[in-house]
């Protein structure tokens, strides 16, 4: 993970005061967030065990969508390698505001096992985390909880806040 | 991006040496005891230098020179039936002898049979290409560029295959580190935000055993939700597992603990 803190909720604007029409947005918001199907490595197959009919993921208003201007989150479901760090941060950038990104994942989180030469060390280095899910890999129960967390974080922030300035590369 | 400089073997050193042990040899035998190698490598030799032959573990191995690969694969898949080329790769002895041994592994599907064909080039030399002969060669000298830096002459598309384009050194040589050098410690931070951002994002934390089971800026505590940055006492009682806020959300049903059943027929 990035050793030194990078601020990236900068204009999150935390604490707030919130209105009722953010609840009603944030109401919104938290009950349909569309996940990009992001499976990068054996975690993504636990994020696809928890869309399947045993977990169940719709029933939270969390549909995978298969391109990043549909998704509201983003599950990091694996181990990101060099090579293919340019791209999430492509396919964040892609995707439209608000977005929250879900690191899940040992792999996601730090690098996991993989101390080498070739793969990313946490997907922190690269894009703005919210949630980070331990675990090699995280049983669906865990994303589960991950995404009702994240839900409750959607709730209490300000519907309306800044639009941090996108970086493209 | 700065030039690759060679650094010693990083990986050589040994943690523990037996002064008697002595490195245990895979029995050799000679051609001759199988009738079937014995009469390709007869017919081998008829037309090219072998530098030495063996058989080990019931596969022959035959040392050519370099120059000579093409035309000894092809004559193998021609008239001696080994079709497939199933394995091509090299391997580093750049600190012992100076150069690469590359090796081809061969299968015949009709004689049920394997032969190891290899030849031995300097650091710097290049080595004819075999996709002519061999389709599954094409990704395989592509990979053995990727991953030692030898140059396959005449080669279709002669690329990187597994390390990005703009990748500086060649991760399968014993001189290069697992944790990579400079330039891969570094590299998605310069390739995607560019050099100044090294200092704002910091260099990556290698170390596996800095664990801090009680650091609340990057670990989650089970069962207690402890606030970003606090100080945790693991005396603490347990949080109980809150997937809403006091007061509950319109339209959606919270969880209650105490109504919740836990399934014993896990074929159910
Ligand atoms: S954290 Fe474990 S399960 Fe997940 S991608 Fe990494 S190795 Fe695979």
């Amino acid at each position: 993970m990035a050793q030194h803190q990078v601020n990236y909720l900068k204009d999150g604007g935390l604490p707030v005061a919130l209105t009722s029409i953010d609840k009603v947005v944030n109401w919104g918001r938290s009950n349909s967030i569309w996940a990009l199907t992001y499976g990068l490595a054996c975690c993504g197959i636990e994020m696809m065990a928890s869309g399947a009919s045993r977990y169940d993921f719709d029933r939270f208003g969390t549909i995978f969508r298969a391109s990043p201007r549909q998704a509201d989150v983003m599950i990091v479901a694996g181990t990101l390698t060099k090579k293919h760090a340019e791209f999430i941060r492509r396919l964040y950038d892609q995707m439209t505001e608000p977005k929250w990104v879900i690191s899940m994942g040992s792999c996601a989180n730090t690098g996991g096992m993989f101390n080498t030469y070739a793969t990313v060390q946490g997907v922190d280095r690269v894009i703005p985390v919210d949630l980070y899910l331990p675990g090699c890999a995280p049983r669906p129960e865990s994303l589960q909880y991950a995404v009702m967390l994240l839900q409750k974080k959607i709730r209490s922030e300000k519907a309306i806040k800044a639009q941090k300035p996108k970086r493209l590369m | 991006m700065r030039p690759y400089t060679p650094k010693d073997d990083v990986q050589k050193k040994s943690y523990y040496t037996d002064r008697y042990w002595v490195a245990p040899q895979v029995p050799k035998s000679d051609v001759s005891e199988d009738a079937v190698f014995a009469a390709d490598h007869a017919a081998l030799r008829a037309h090219f230098e072998i530098l030495e032959d063996y058989i080990q573990r019931g596969q022959m191995v035959i040392y050519i020179h370099p120059k000579d690969n093409y035309a000894v694969l092809e004559f193998l898949r021609d008239h001696c039936g080994y079709t497939q080329l199933s394995e091509l790769s090299a391997i580093d002895w750049i600190a012992q002898r100076g150069g690469f041994e590359v090796f081809y592994q061969m299968l015949s599907m009709t004689k049920k049979k394997r032969i190891r064909v290899k030849c031995f080039i300097g650091e710097h030399e290049a080595i004819n290409s075999v996709e002519k002969l061999f389709r599954s060669a094409d990704w395989s000298e592509r990979e053995m560029y990727d991953m030692f830096g030898i140059k396959v002459n005449n080669h279709p598309f002669m690329k990187r295959i597994l390390m990005p384009d703009d990748w500086e050194g060649f991760p399968l040589r014993k001189t290069y580190p697992l944790q990579g050098d400079e330039f891969a410690a570094w590299y998605e931070v310069d390739r995607i935000f560019g050099k100044e951002a090294r200092d704002i994002i910091g260099p990556e934390i290698r170390d596996t055993a800095r664990v801090d089971r009680y650091d609340t800026e990057r670990f989650a505590q089970l069962g207690h939700e402890v606030p970003k940055g606090s100080t945790f006492d693991p005396n603490q009682p347990k949080t109980p597992l809150a997937y809403q806020e006091e007061g509950g959300v319109f339209l959606i049903e919270g969880f209650d603990e105490t109504k919740s059943k836990i399934i014993s027929d896990r074929k159910r």
